[in-house]
């Protein structure tokens, strides 16, 4: 894999820091008119999800690591392992607990995701943004309710819980956003 | 950092933009021409180069029409040491504004061209030339307040920490406990601009004058003992809202110690491998020659303005930025 030293980093570059891969979010220059020249960046751990700054040296270099996020479709669960397919290899992945996280409450089968792989084994997944998903269980809906006020919880097909106004019923599809966990509209 | 070319032809800062600033500029000749203060546009393309490890020119080649030999001539990161020659030759007061080039210096708050106001007052210390530097950027920002305090009272009020007294492991410590630094480094300045880049620098609001610098960071300023027995540095910086906008010192005049201190450049260049570059001789024979006891600062022009148009990225404020250019 290739190094990079300071003066190549730029947001979005993917490097190897104690250990675990990282990408870049945030690329500062520091430099006090005579002293020397820092960059401060914004890593995000691409493991474990931890945001922060770490600062080098001007003629520091790191290692880059092995990771590019690719479309893939979601096959199914085995209750231990969620398993994708390249659309265009049709070569499959397994991704585990803890590469897939929370995204697991939007999984529904035949949608397309970006998984994120790290020397070619799944490290995250990120769900399309919308996502169109059954209502499996919710309070009776109350007549005369369509336009504003209150809202309750539904349980969905995949088992995530969302808040919805009170007209939704059990066996709707609804539109959720992904990245807020929100109630969008009726799909 | 985005350093390579853009196509697009508009500029990148808005024409009112430009007119501002070219009223800031007329302002500032109109300052030093009330105080008869001569403007010099001393060579910007030199045979010699910066000393200071920390500051790298940028190279041009000259070739003779006919010849093929090649001479590396150096775009000057600061009018200084032309300056400084023109002291010695009897110039009197002088400013210079005008353009000067940093190699590798790109940032919303860097240009590696940038527009440089550097003056001399013959017969003023630093503390005198501070006043008149406040009286200068209060003509331009007038609602600014500036206070002064010293590099150690700066570093006690903020860290809790003596920047002339802690060892390196002190001062290594304290960074690691607030900043992720994991590199070594011996060179306890490092870990002083560290901390003041990364920890003080965001906190100062309004203006704020430090002087009282370290002696190993006196570049071209006197070192003297303050009232704590201290060597320190006769330089003085300002910072604006966090910005470091001006640099200052009472001259160094001493021949024999200009001298050392280019060659004590050189060999830290040499240590870091940094690119080594002719050094301005001819400095050390105009000191010999005789410098008037004076006080010189340079300022950053473009971000005066940037403060003044309460614009963010230097790129606002000038014509053409550097991926523009």
């Amino acid at each position: 894999m290739a190094t990079y030293s300071s003066n190549q980093f730029k947001n979005g570059l993917k490097v190897m820091l104690d250990g675990d891969p990282c990408s870049m979010v945030d690329v500062e220059f520091v430099k006090p008119g005579k002293g020397q020249a820092f960059t401060r960046v914004r890593l995000r751990n691409l493991i474990s999800g931890r945001v922060w700054e770490r600062t080098f040296k001007s003629n520091e270099s790191i290692e880059g690591a092995d990771v590019m996020d690719q479309d893939m479709e979601y096959l199914y669960s085995d209750g231990e392992m969620w398993h994708f397919m390249d659309p265009n290899s049709f070569e499959q992945f397994a991704a585990d607990k803890a590469a897939i996280g929370d995204s697991a409450k939007w999984m529904k089968e035949g949608d397309k995701c970006i998984i994120t792989l790290w020397n070619n084994n799944p490290i995250s997944v990120t769900p399309p943004n919308f996502v169109e998903l059954e209502v499996v269980e919710t309070d009776p809906g109350l007549k005369g309710d369509t336009a504003q006020g209150g809202s309750k919880p539904a349980t969905l097909s995949t088992g995530a819980v969302v808040r919805v106004p009170l007209f939704i019923e059990r066996g709707q599809k609804l539109k959720i956003d992904t990245r807020t966990g929100e109630y969008v509209s009726r799909a | 950092m985005s350093a390579a070319p853009d196509h697009h032809w508009e500029p990148t800062a808005s024409i009112e933009h430009l007119r501002r600033r070219a009223a800031i500029l007329s302002s500032i000749r109109d300052f030093f021409a009330a105080r008869q203060v001569m403007e010099v546009d001393t060579q910007i393309l030199s045979h010699c180069a910066v000393s200071d490890p920390f500051i790298d020119s940028i190279e041009a080649n000259f070739n003779l029409i006919g010849s093929d030999q090649m001479q590396s001539l150096y775009l000057q990161t600061s009018p200084e040491f032309a300056m400084k020659r023109l002291l010695a030759a009897g110039a009197g007061s002088i400013y210079q504004l005008g353009k000067v080039f940093r190699n590798g210096e790109v940032s919303p708050r860097h240009n590696p061209e940038f527009t440089m106001l550097e003056w001399y007052r013959i017969g003023f210390d630093h503390w005198q030339l501070m006043n008149e530097v406040e009286a200068l950027v209060l003509s331009v920002l007038p609602d600014l307040t500036i206070r002064r305090i010293s590099y150690r009272d700066l570093f006690l009020n903020h860290l809790d920490i003596d920047p002339h007294q802690a060892s390196v492991a002190q001062l290594s410590r304290l960074c690691r406990a607030h900043i992720d630094a994991p590199f070594e480094d011996d060179d306890p300045d490092t870990w002083r601009n560290l901390l003041m880049s990364h920890l003080i620098e965001p906190a100062l609001e309004e203006g704020v004058f430090v002087y009282g610098f370290p002696a190993s960071q006196a570049a071209l300023a006197r070192v003297e003992r303050d009232e704590t027995g201290i060597e320190v540095a006769t330089r003085f910086e300002l910072f604006v809202d966090g910005l470091e906008l001006a640099n200052g010192y009472y001259e160094l005049t001493d021949a024999a110690e200009q001298a050392r201190r280019l060659a004590a450049d050189q060999q830290q260049r040499e240590r870091l491998q940094l690119p080594q570059r002719p050094t301005e001789q001819r400095l050390v024979a105009a000191l010999q020659q005789g410098l008037p006891e004076c006080a010189g600062v340079a300022l950053g022009v473009d971000r005066l303005v940037m403060l003044a148009l309460g614009a963010s990225d230097i790129a606002q404020v000038i014509p053409f930025a550097f991926n523009r250019a």
